[in-house]
């Protein structure tokens, strides 16, 4: 199994958080796993972008046209990390109007939740619908419930179902 | 080497690295904060449970100052590291050069993480070369497994050679997670036993030829270390006399592509774990075995330099980028001219997305919105931190390196002097640079007479790194309390007369300060005045959860001029309302209200939410 994943947004979109779950879901099957992040300056609401390689890999970075899975937080983005993207890989993109990729609005559904920034667990689950990643939903919940905080696992757990159950 | 395995975790490449020295048993681990290498003492501080032995921890108030502690603690038998980004080894650099000379005790560790790109640093300086000038043997690892496998590596043979050993990861070995395999730490605690010995602690010159020939010896010894002789890869034979040559994570790169493009075990690949002192007998076998190679690292050609090979090409010799981070598409580049092989498609250029952003409801907003409205022609130099990102608003001039904007201040004073009347002079700086090296600047203003206003940004953090404490908050790096040494007193000492400070959510008042402190550094009997800007960082959540949020909107008012998300760029502020015209994004907005000033017919408003 090699799979190579990208996950963009903008700093204060929980990107690391998302990158962490995917990651964690890989290390608790077992499967050798890298990522690399964004940190620093460019957290303070600049473009960012994390990229997570499953399998047998020995550095974290994504060549141009490489990666099976994108995730897009920001569709404005697209531009930018579409590049990096195999011809035949699934987008998937949090954006309310049409356009390229699998969409949803998932930052509306957050919002339901308490948080807009829950809008990077609804993206996952709309990702794990599509059986997009290497890992099922149990697989995912698992990962929410190991790495987040106590009191906000069930808001994180409903908000991947909004992702996973919603309509296509 | 490492005794069994207990647990497998997903780790950054800097937690990794704490992994490594709770478990080497190292009993004094200091550092400053500095993208990327941040995280490595907070990890050391979230780990200090399993810690074996008793263990100190500081955030010290610069790297110089980290580095001599974790010295001292060297020279008393035990196991210290320090830890700093690098730029931070110029500011430690006095002391580093000179423990090259007279070596040290207890194995003693300094992680320089490297910036190569740069993604968040001034500079992309190369530590190996910065080793290669010093002395100092350097580990450059490829994966945060092999950087945390390192760490315990180097403390053996620091104390074998008694020598400091520099391990050097990158950005992204720092800022990368792997599953990484973690071990019982070491039990055994050292007493502290300081062996006095004048001619080599505190070597006069009379003493440092010798110290300097031994250094010599032990660089020779240390190079030919079977265990850290450059790790080869053997290709099956059908590219005969050419081999790669890469070290950090390019190595990774190399494997990876290698691997893509069907090469995997086809030419002889070499991994350089030690680049500085290069083996000399792995010079000679590239020298003898070889016609042409390809040398792949970040960020300056040192091993290049060391293998003088006339067959070699790499970043002296133009076939690889000299600038920027080394990609993978940049490694795929370099090895398909080398191989002869179709390049990869002309890649898609290269595009930066949104630039950052001062937060929302972020005070120094406030305070840099303030000194442009009250002095628009005024010379604005700054500092490293967040509040870099008031160049965003027009407010920041310069940006130099920790602590230069107070002399740079000074200077200009100085310059302008000469022609007449200086402009408006005032220079910003976060609470935590004031501490690490501002102090000495504010004193030679001071007593070389600038008239210059320095506003200190007192947020109460180090909000660039994520947060660690300050000198006048009063805690250690482990959450307890300790002496506060507060801004105000030092300031006074420092020998400044006009001293305020001001909230800068109160704009009206915070502007009429500024214009006191103008007046003061205008009169002849003036001189340096100082204002503190104090307000806690908005990602504290315990500072969001006591200030009043209001309600802010655009109401009808708006024409659309741009200047609110221009002047006073908040990200929360934005054109995507109807008609083309101004609205708050109430997503991001955190109800500050400090940005109703900024709008020229009033629209911005704020109400008590319901």
């Amino acid at each position: 199994m090699k799979q190579q994943i990208i996950v963009s947004g903008i700093g204060g979109q929980g990107v690391l958080f998302l990158t962490r779950v995917i990651a964690q879901a890989a290390v608790a099957q077992g499967l050798p796993v890298l990522t690399a992040e964004t940190h620093g300056m460019a957290q303070r609401g600049g473009t960012v972008l994390s990229t997570i390689k499953v399998g047998d890999f020995a550095s974290p970075l994504i060549r141009t046209g490489q990666a099976d899975v994108g995730l897009l937080l920001w569709e404005a983005n697209l531009p930018v990390h579409q590049p990096l993207l195999k011809p035949a890989a699934l987008l998937l993109v949090n954006a309310g109007r049409p356009g390229k990729g699998e969409r949803i609005d998932a930052t509306r559904l957050a919002r339901q939740f308490g948080n807009a920034v829950l809008a990077n667990l609804v993206l996952l689950g709309l990702a794990v619908r599509h059986e997009a990643l290497f890992c099922s939903a149990a697989d995912c919940e698992a990962a929410i419930r190991t790495l987040a905080p106590p009191r906000f696992v069930d808001r994180n757990l409903e908000a991947f179902r909004a992702g996973l159950l919603s309509a296509p | 080497m490492t005794s069994e395995t207990i647990d497998t975790q997903l780790l950054m490449g800097n937690e990794a690295i704490a992994a490594g020295l709770i478990e080497a048993g190292c009993q004094l681990a200091t550092a400053y904060p500095g993208t990327p290498s941040t995280e490595i003492l907070q990890a050391v501080i979230d780990q200090r449970a399993r810690a074996g032995v008793p263990l100190h921890i500081e955030w010290s108030v610069n790297e110089k100052i980290a580095f001599e502690v974790a010295l001292a603690g060297s020279y008393s038998g035990k196991r210290s590291a320090t830890v700093m980004k690098q730029v931070g080894l110029n500011v430690a650099a006095d002391p580093f050069m000179r423990t090259a000379y007279l070596g040290v005790k207890g194995g003693m560790l300094t992680i320089v993480a490297d910036d190569p790109g740069p993604h968040s640093s001034q500079n992309e300086q190369d530590t190996r070369l910065f080793c290669l000038q010093g002395r100092v043997p350097v580990l450059d690892p490829a994966s945060p497994a092999e950087a945390k496998e390192l760490v315990p590596l180097a403390f053996e043979l620091a104390e074998k050679y008694e020598l400091n050993l520099v391990l050097r990861p990158t950005t992204r070995i720092c800022h990368s997670r792997q599953n990484v395999a973690l071990q019982a730490p070491a039990a055994a605690a050292r007493t502290a036993d300081f062996q006095k010995d004048p001619t080599r602690w505190a070597a006069t010159p009379a003493f440092l030829p010798a110290l300097h020939r031994k250094l010599n010896d032990k660089l020779a010894e240390i190079a030919a270390e079977p265990v850290l002789q450059p790790r080869l890869r053997a290709g099956d034979g059908s590219r005969p006399r050419i081999a790669l040559v890469a070290g950090g994570i390019v190595f990774g790169h190399l494997v990876d592509l290698l691997a893509d493009l069907g090469l995997e075990g086809k030419i002889d690949l070499y991994q350089v774990v030690m680049p500085y002192p290069l083996s000399p007998p792995f010079v000679d076998r590239l020298q003898r075995d070889y016609d042409r190679l390809l040398i792949l690292e970040e960020t300056y050609p040192v091993i290049e330099l060391q293998l003088a090979h006339p067959g070699a090409v790499g970043k002296q010799s133009g076939a690889v980028p000299r600038e920027g981070e080394l990609t993978p598409d940049r490694v795929h580049e370099a090895l398909a001219d080398f191989l002869g092989l179709e390049g990869p498609s002309a890649a898609a250029a290269e595009r930066r997305g949104q630039r950052p952003s001062l937060c929302p409801g972020c005070p120094h907003r406030a305070a840099f919105f303030s000194i442009k409205r009250c002095f628009p022609r005024g010379i604005f130099p700054s500092d490293i931190g967040c509040y870099t990102l008031g160049m965003n608003l027009g407010a920041v001039n310069t940006v130099h390196c920790m602590g230069a904007c107070i002399s740079q201040g000074a200077g200009f004073y100085q310059a302008y002097r000469q022609d007449g009347e200086p402009p408006t002079i005032v220079v910003t700086i976060g609470d935590s640079t004031f501490f690490h090296s501002g102090i000495p600047a504010l004193i030679n203003a001071v007593i070389q007479r600038a008239h210059i206003i320095v506003v200190i940004l007192d947020n109460a953090t180090t909000a660039m790194t994520g947060g660690q404490p300050v000198p006048h908050l009063g805690i250690a790096a482990d959450g307890s309390a300790t002496r506060a040494v507060p801004i105000e007193p030092l300031v006074a000492a420092c020998g400044v007369d006009f001293i305020e400070v001001c909230d800068p959510y109160d704009g009206e008042r915070f502007e009429d300060l500024l214009h006191q402190a103008d007046q003061h550094t205008r009169a002849v009997a003036g001189g340096v005045a100082v204002l503190i800007s104090r307000h806690g960082c908005i990602m504290d959540p315990a500072v969001r959860s006591q200030q009043q949020r209001w309600r802010v909107s655009i109401d009808h008012r708006c024409v659309g001029c741009r200047k609110c998300v221009e002047a006073f760029e908040c990200p929360a502020l934005v054109m995507t309302g109807e008609g083309g015209l101004a609205k708050v994004d109430q997503d991001r907005c955190i109800g500050c209200g400090t940005c109703l000033p900024v709008c020229p017919v009033g629209a911005i408003v704020k109400e008590e939410r319901a």
